[in-house]
C-alpha cells in the first residue's frame, strides 16, 4: 500500500528531528557565547588557531559533562552552550562594531575572547554599556583595570605585569650579579608596557643593573638585523622580550645565527607559547616564562591532565598559554555561572546575578588557583612560574629546569593601586 | 663599530628590500598594474621555500644543491601563480583604469592569502637550515652572517641582469618600447599582450624569489605578505614607480634610514621610512627617478 506523500514527509521530519538530538532535547535554552579570536593575520598561528582549538574542546567537553569535577555538570548549570566563532582580526573600529553586532544582531548571552590589548580596553565600556557579560580570556594590558573600573567584564588572566615582575625576581634569585641588560619588545602598548614594567621592576630589585639598550621594532616586520647589530655592540648579559608568535620565532632564529646568545641570556616573557613547536631552536639557558603556569608551567592538577591529555590527542600538539587562557576563561564563567544558579535553585541566572557571583570569585584552573581579587574582583590573579630552558637532544623534547613559583601577591599590584605606581614605590606590600 | 654596524644592516636591508620590491617596480613600469597581488606571491615564494628546505635537509643532502632547490621551487611557483592571474584575471582588465587592475590585484591578494591558509595551515614554518649553514663572519668586530651577505649579493646580480636585460636585449627594447606608448608599439608589430605576459611572468617569479630567500631567515606565517606590499610600495615609491634604479635607490635610502633609527634613536623607528618618503615626495612627487606622465582622456 502506498503511503500519502504528507505521511512520508512528516515520518522523516520526526526520523531527521530524532537523529542526532543533543542530551538537552527537552531541558533548558542554550546559552549563546561568542569567541572572538583571531582567526585571520599574523595572530592566527601563536593565538588564533590554539585558542580556538581549546574553546571547541572545552566546550564540546562541558556540554558532555566530561570535564573533571568541580566541572564535571554539563553545559552552563546544565544549560548547553551555542559556540558562535569570531574572527577578531581588523582596526579597533572593527572589532568594536563586531562586538556590537554579537549583541544586539546574533543576541548573545557571554563574549569569551580578544587577545589584543587595543581591542579589549576598547570594547570593555562598550560591553558594560550594552550590559553583556564579558570575559577577556588573553589581552594582557594592565591598563584595563587600571584605568577603568567595570561591571560586565571579566578577566581571568594576571596582566603583563605578574610576567616582568616575576622575571626580575628570578633574575634576583639566580643572577643577583646582573650588571645590564637591554629590551628588545614590539612597538605597540604590548611591549612598550612589558619593558615599563620591567624596568621598574628592575630597578626595584636589581637597582645597580643599568639599562645598555632599549629597542622596539615594529611587528611582524620579520627583520631585526640592525637590532641584533645593536645588542651585540650592547653586550648586555641579560636582554628582556616580550615578542611573540612569528616575532619571536624570526628573532631567535637570527639572533642564534649571529651568536648574539653566546654572551647573553634572553629572558622571554611569553617564550613559552613556541617551545612546543620551536623548541630546538630557542637556545638552551634561556629564562622563559609562560603568562602564569600554562604548558610545560603548568601544575599537575586534575584539570591540568585532562586539558594536557585531550588537547593532545584531538591536535597533535601540546596547547600554549593561549590555549590555557581560553581554559580559564571557561571555566571561570562555568564557576560564576553555576555559583549563581546554585543561589537561585538552579533557575537560569541573570547576566547581573553571573556577574555579581563572577566578582571576587575563586575557581581552580590547570595553573592552580585563580582569585579575581583586582580590579573590584574583577581581575583575577594567579601563581607565576618562570624558569631555565633546555633542550634536552637525547629525547628529542623541550624541557625546564630551575623552577620557580612566584605567589600571585608577590607579582601582582595589590588592589586600588595601578601596576605603574605599584613598581614606581618599589613593590609594596608584596608578599613573596 | 656602531658606523660600521649601520653600514653593514643597511646594506643588507636595503639588499632584502631590493630584491622584493624589483617585482613590483617592473610589473608598474610596463603594465601600468599596481600588484597587490605581489605580497601573495612573496608569501608562496616563502611558503614554497621553506617546504622544499624541509623535504631537502632532513635527508642530509648537500648543502649547495639546497638552494638551489629552494629557489627553484619558488619560481615553479611564482610562474604557476603568476601565469594564472595574467590569463584569467588581469587579461580582462589591461583597457580599464588603473584603479580598476589595482582593486583586481588586491582581491587577488585577498584570495590568495586564504589559499595559503588552506595549503599550509595557520602555523608557522621555520626552515633555517640554509641560513645556519653558511655560518657567520666577523667583520671589525661585529658579527654577521653569511646568508646575509649573500642577499647583497643576489641584489647587485639581479641589478645588473635587469640593466642588461632591459638596456643590451632585444626584449628590453620592446620593453622600453610599451612602457613609453603601448599602442606606438603595437602600431609598430610589437606583440603587446606577449610583452605583458613575460613581464608579468618575470615580476610574479622575482616576487616569489623574494619570499623564497627571506624564508630561511625568518618564521614564515600568515601574514607575512601584507607588511612587505607596504614597505615595497615605500620603496618604490620613493624611488620612482616605473623605475628599476628607482627602486635600487628607494631601497638604499629606506635601508640606511632604518638602520641609522634603531642604532641612534629606536623610537623613531616605527616610522622614519613613511617620513622620508613623505619628505621625498613632497619635492619630487614622482619620486626621485620617476617624470610626470601624460595621461590621455
Amino acid at each position: 500500500m502506498q503511503m500519502p506523500k504528507r505521511s512520508w514527509a512528516a515520518g522523516l521530519a520526526v526520523a531527521l528531528a530524532s537523529v542526532g538530538t543533543p542530551a538537552f532535547a527537552e531541558g533548558p535554552a542554550p546559552v549563546k557565547i561568542a569567541v572572538p579570536v583571531f582567526l585571520s593575520g599574523p595572530a592566527v598561528g601563536a593565538f588564533g588557531e590554539p585558542s580556538k582549538n581549546a574553546a571547541d574542546l572545552v566546550i564540546k567537553a562541558m556540554n558532555a559533562g566530561e570535564l573533571p569535577p568541580p566541572y564535571n555538570q554539563k553545559g552552563l548549570a546544565g544549560a548547553p552552550i551555542e559556540e558562535k566563532l569570531v574572527d577578531e582580526a581588523g582596526s579597533t573600529a572593527t572589532v568594536v562594531t563586531e562586538f556590537k553586532n554579537l549583541v544586539e544582531r546574533d543576541k548573545v548571552d557571554v563574549v569569551v575572547g580578544y587577545v589584543s590589548s587595543a581591542s579589549c580596553v576598547a570594547l570593555a565600556p562598550v560591553a558594560d554599556e550594552l550590559q553583556v557579560l564579558t570575559v577577556i580570556y588573553a589581552c594582557g594590558t594592565s591598563r584595563l583595570f587600571d584605568d577603568g573600573s567595570y561591571k560586565y567584564v571579566f578577566r581571568v588572566s594576571s596582566s603583563q605585569t605578574s610576567d616582568d615582575v616575576a622575571a626580575a625576581h628570578y633574575l634576583l634569585a639566580k643572577y643577583p650579579d646582573t650588571k645590564s641588560f637591554s629590551g628588545i619588545n614590539p612597538n605597540y602598548s604590548w611591549g612598550q608596557d612589558n619593558w615599563r614594567d620591567f624596568m621598574l621592576s628592575m630597578k626595584a630589585l636589581l637597582p645597580n643593573a643599568a639599562v645598555d639598550k632599549e629597542l622596539f621594532p615594529k611587528p611582524f616586520v620579520g627583520e631585526f638585523g640592525a637590532e641584533i647589530s645593536t645588542l651585540l655592540a650592547a653586550g648586555s648579559p641579560i636582554i628582556h622580550s616580550s615578542l611573540w608568535g612569528g616575532d619571536l620565532e624570526t628573532f631567535v632564529l637570527q639572533a642564534t645565527a649571529r651568536g648574539l646568545t653566546e654572551h647573553s641570556r634572553l629572558v622571554l616573557t611569553v617564550g613559552e607559547q613556541i617551545l612546543a613547536r620551536q623548541g630546538k631552536n630557542v637556545p638552551d639557558g634561556s629564562i622563559i616564562g609562560g603568562r602564569g603556569r600554562h604548558g610545560m608551567l603548568a601544575t599537575g592538577n586534575a584539570v591540568n591532565q585532562w586539558f594536557l591529555a585531550n588537547y593532545k590527542k584531538q591536535f597533535n600538539t601540546a596547547p600554549n598559554f593561549p590555549a590555557y587562557h581560553m581554559l580559564s576563561s571557561l571555566l571561570g564563567l562555568k564557576a560564576a555561572w553555576e555559583k549563581a544558579a546554585a543561589a537561585k535553585g538552579g533557575a537560569r541566572p541573570t547576566t547581573d546575578e553571573v556577574a555579581a557571583a563572577f566578582t571576587g570569585l575563586t575557581f581552580e584552573t590547570a595553573g592552580g588557583p585563580v582569585r579575581m581579587a583586582r580590579g573590584k574582583g574583577h581581575q583575577g590573579i594567579e601563581e607565576v612560574a618562570i624558569g631555565t630552558y633546555a633542550y634536552d637532544k637525547k629525547t628529542d623534547q623541550p624541557t625546564m629546569h630551575d623552577l620557580v613559583t612566584y605567589p600571585a601577591e608577590c607579582v601582582n599590584p595589590p588592589e586600588g593601586m595601578t601596576s605603574a605606581d605599584w613598581l614606581k614605590q618599589g613593590m609594596p606590600g608584596a608578599k613573596c | 663599530m656602531v658606523g660600521l654596524a649601520i653600514l653593514v644592516d643597511g646594506l643588507i636591508y636595503a639588499s632584502w628590500l631590493f630584491i622584493v620590491a624589483i617585482g613590483l617596480t617592473l610589473i608598474f613600469g610596463v603594465m601600468r598594474v599596481l600588484n597587490f597581488a605581489h605580497g601573495s606571491l612573496y608569501a608562496f615564494g616563502a611558503y614554497s621555500s621553506a617546504t622544499a628546505i624541509g623535504l631537502y635537509f632532513d635527508h642530509g643532502r648537500p648543502v649547495v644543491f639546497g638552494f638551489l632547490v629552494m629557489i627553484a621551487a619558488a619560481l615553479a611557483v611564482g610562474f604557476v601563480i603568476g601565469l594564472l592571474l595574467e590569463r584569467l584575471l588581469l587579461r580582462r582588465f589591461f583597457d580599464k583604469d588603473e584603479i580598476v587592475t589595482a582593486l583586481v590585484t588586491y582581491a587577488a591578494f585577498l584570495i590568495l592569502e586564504d589559499v595559503l591558509r588552506l595549503i599550509w595551515g595557520a602555523q608557522g614554518l621555520v626552515a633555517p637550515q640554509p641560513y645556519r649553514a653558511v655560518g657567520m663572519v666577523t667583520i671589525g668586530g661585529l658579527a654577521v652572517g653569511v646568508y646575509d651577505l649573500m642577499l647583497v649579493g643576489l641584489a647587485i646580480v639581479l641589478a645588473l641582469a635587469a640593466w642588461y636585460s632591459i638596456q643590451r636585449t632585444r626584449f628590453g627594447r620592446m620593453l622600453i618600447a610599451v612602457l613609453y606608448d603601448r599602442e606606438a608599439a603595437a602600431a609598430f608589430g610589437i606583440n603587446v599582450t606577449k610583452v605583458y605576459l613575460i613581464t608579468f611572468l618575470i615580476g610574479s617569479m622575482l616576487g616569489a624569489l623574494g619570499g623564497a630567500v627571506t624564508a630561511p631567515r625568518i618564521s614564515v606565517s600568515p601574514g607575512i605578505g601584507v607588511e612587505v606590499i607596504v614597505i615595497a610600495f615605500a620603496v618604490i615609491a620613493i624611488g620612482g614607480m616605473s623605475s628599476i634604479g628607482g627602486a635600487l635607490t628607494g631601497a638604499l635610502i629606506v635601508g640606511f634610514a632604518r638602520a641609522l633609527a634603531v642604532h641612534l634613536a629606536p623610537t623613531l623607528d616605527l616610522f622614519v621610512v613613511y617620513v622620508v618618503m613623505t619628505i621625498v615626495l613632497v619635492f619630487r612627487p614622482y619620486g626621485l627617478w620617476g617624470s610626470a606622465v601624460t595621461r590621455k582622456i
